[in-house]
């Protein structure tokens, strides 16, 4: 399935690796070698202890909605055709926190708390996503 | 260590109307808000040698001073990203004047905010998918409504926050509004039910929950205390100042919970030696209608949790326990990002306001999230 994104992200030195592994339909956070905290977005550094000592760990990409939004008005007109669409951000187990969109529920039907899963959609061969759908 | 307390003074502000379409440059703005505002401290053009500015602004120091015939600025300086610059440049014009680095620095802003480049369609804040915003732009996540809506969302959630209670705050600004003949929302009040029968926009958001793009420029002045005290107008102190720049920790920037005001109230209230029962009238950064609720939890003016049903009580309006936003605020004054509050924060406590708290003394204004926070002082 081919999905036009609101913006494509613009991979750089420091997430390239995240953006590569959702190609291969795998979520992998950034784990402090150091003090052994997650982290999210990749950076760097560890915002935990500062470390550059940081491995890529693959996550199952399960986790709770935290909060949403349902954006019921176009922010521009040229996203008139996209309303109504929901923005989550999703607690993952590893305690890091991501947003994203869900696939197949109604927007209304999103809930705090709610259990999701990742999914990937491609949007070009360049670029996937990870997306959720109710666990 | 010698702190900021009580160092400098704001001695002068001005206005040009705030509006939906100005026809006019930004420039143009810039220079009619300060002349007024020099006007307005007792001081000629070639008192002023420092300016400050937004770096969100359009308007360059050197073409403000030419267009004031000012042959050239010893101290200028600004301050980013986008509009939650306000306390914090005058924390710089605070610094420099009361070092002697110079002595009346106008901190000025000037937007076409509605006619023009629009804060609430996205052009201003994206960032085309690059660094920490490849995590979030994707998905459409690409104003700040939204994130405001996000954590509303939450203290929804967490602490049986109400779209009542948001729409409280929006009744009492507009209120306020009302009052002043200079807001853009003058003369047309809202009711509850107006309010809960409008568009939603970010969901629990509705469009009187967000800030009212505006077409305006204001300014004012800052110099030293010693300075302040030989002109005719009546100074407001600055009591003391702080900054707070959050780490990114969640994926929008910062965690849900956390905002720049619960980081800096310590010091802010520290440095005054006050607290915020001594507090008379606020002038909060209201971009969105929910951070009113939150703040009042951040400054401490009620406990965490409970933001909600004290602004539901009355409790922000004027004549009630904490004024907040007099003038109407982003709300339904005009979005001049923090500006117009600071400014409004000044005529309270020189006894000028159109919603005039009785006796006020004491101001706290914000900028941002809590960006940037000033306690002023008459």
């Amino acid at each position: 399935m081919t999905v036009v994104p609101f913006t494509l992200p613009v991979p750089n030195r420091d997430n390239q690796e995240f953006f590569d592994k959702c190609r291969e339909h795998q979520l992998v956070l950034r784990r402090c070698k150091d003090c052994v905290t997650f982290s999210h977005p990749p950076r760097s550094n560890c915002p935990n202890c500062a470390s550059d000592n940081l491995e890529w760990v693959e996550s199952p990409g399960r986790g709770t909605v935290y909060t949403y939004t349902i954006t019921r008005q176009p922010v521009s007109r040229a996203l008139a055709g996209r309303v109504p669409w929901a923005v989550l951000d999703v607690e993952l187990e590893e305690g890091v926190h991501l947003i994203s969109n869900m696939v197949d529920c109604d927007p209304d039907d999103i809930e705090i708390g709610m259990p999701v899963e990742v999914v990937f959609e491609t949007v070009n061969d360049e670029i996937t996503l990870p997306k959720f759908k109710k666990a | 260590m010698e702190s900021l307390k009580d160092q400098a003074a704001i001695i002068g502000i001005g206005e040009t109307v705030y509006t939906r379409e100005s026809g006019r440059s930004e420039l143009s703005m810039a220079v009619e808000a300060t002349k007024k505002a020099i006007a307005d401290a007792g001081l000629e053009l070639k008192d002023i040698d420092g300016m400050v500015r937004f770096t969100a602004d359009s308007t360059p120091q050197s073409e403000l001073a030419a267009c004031l015939g000012i042959p050239y600025l010893r101290y200028y300086g600004e301050l980013g990203p986008l509009g939650g610059a306000a306390c914090g440049l005058v924390i710089q014009a605070a610094m420099a004047v009361s070092h002697g680095l110079a002595k009346n620095v106008v901190v000025y802003r000037s937007v076409n905010g509605r006619s023009g480049a629009r804060y609430g369609s996205g052009v201003v804040t994206t960032r085309r998918g690059e660094g920490s915003s490849a995590f979030t732009e994707p998905y459409g996540l690409l104003v700040p409504g939204q994130s405001s809506a996000m954590r509303a969302r939450r203290h929804m959630h967490e602490f049986g926050t109400t779209e009542r209670h948001l729409g409280a705050v929006a009744m009492a600004f507009r209120k306020h509004a009302c009052l002043n003949p200079r807001a853009i929302m003058y003369g047309r009040p809202i009711t509850m039910e107006d309010y809960l029968s409008s568009k939603v926009f970010f969901d629990p958001l509705r469009i009187f929950d967000c800030a009212l793009e505006a077409d305006g420029a204001n300014a004012f002045i800052v110099t030293s205390a010693e300075n302040a005290a030989n002109l005719k107008q009546r100074p407001v102190y600055i009591m003391s100042a702080a900054q707070a720049m959050p780490g990114a920790i969640g994926g929008r920037g910062g965690s849900w919970d956390d905002s720049g005001a619960s980081c800096l109230a310590p010091e802010l209230f520290g440095t005054a030696g006050v607290t915020p029962k001594d507090i008379d009238v606020v002038g909060f950064y209201d971009h969105f209608s929910p951070v009113i609720i939150t703040k009042l939890e951040d400054y401490g003016f009620c406990p965490r949790g409970e933001g909600g049903p004290f602004v539901a009580e009355g409790r922000i309006e004027v004549g009630s326990e904490i004024p907040v936003n007099t003038s109407g605020g982003h709300l339904s004054e005009a979005y001049l990002q923090g500006m117009n509050q600071i400014i409004e924060v000044i005529r309270q406590l020189r006894g000028e306001s159109s919603a005039q708290v009785e006796n006020a003394e004491l101001g706290l204004v914000d900028s941002g999230d809590g960006a940037g926070a000033l306690i002023l002082r008459r």
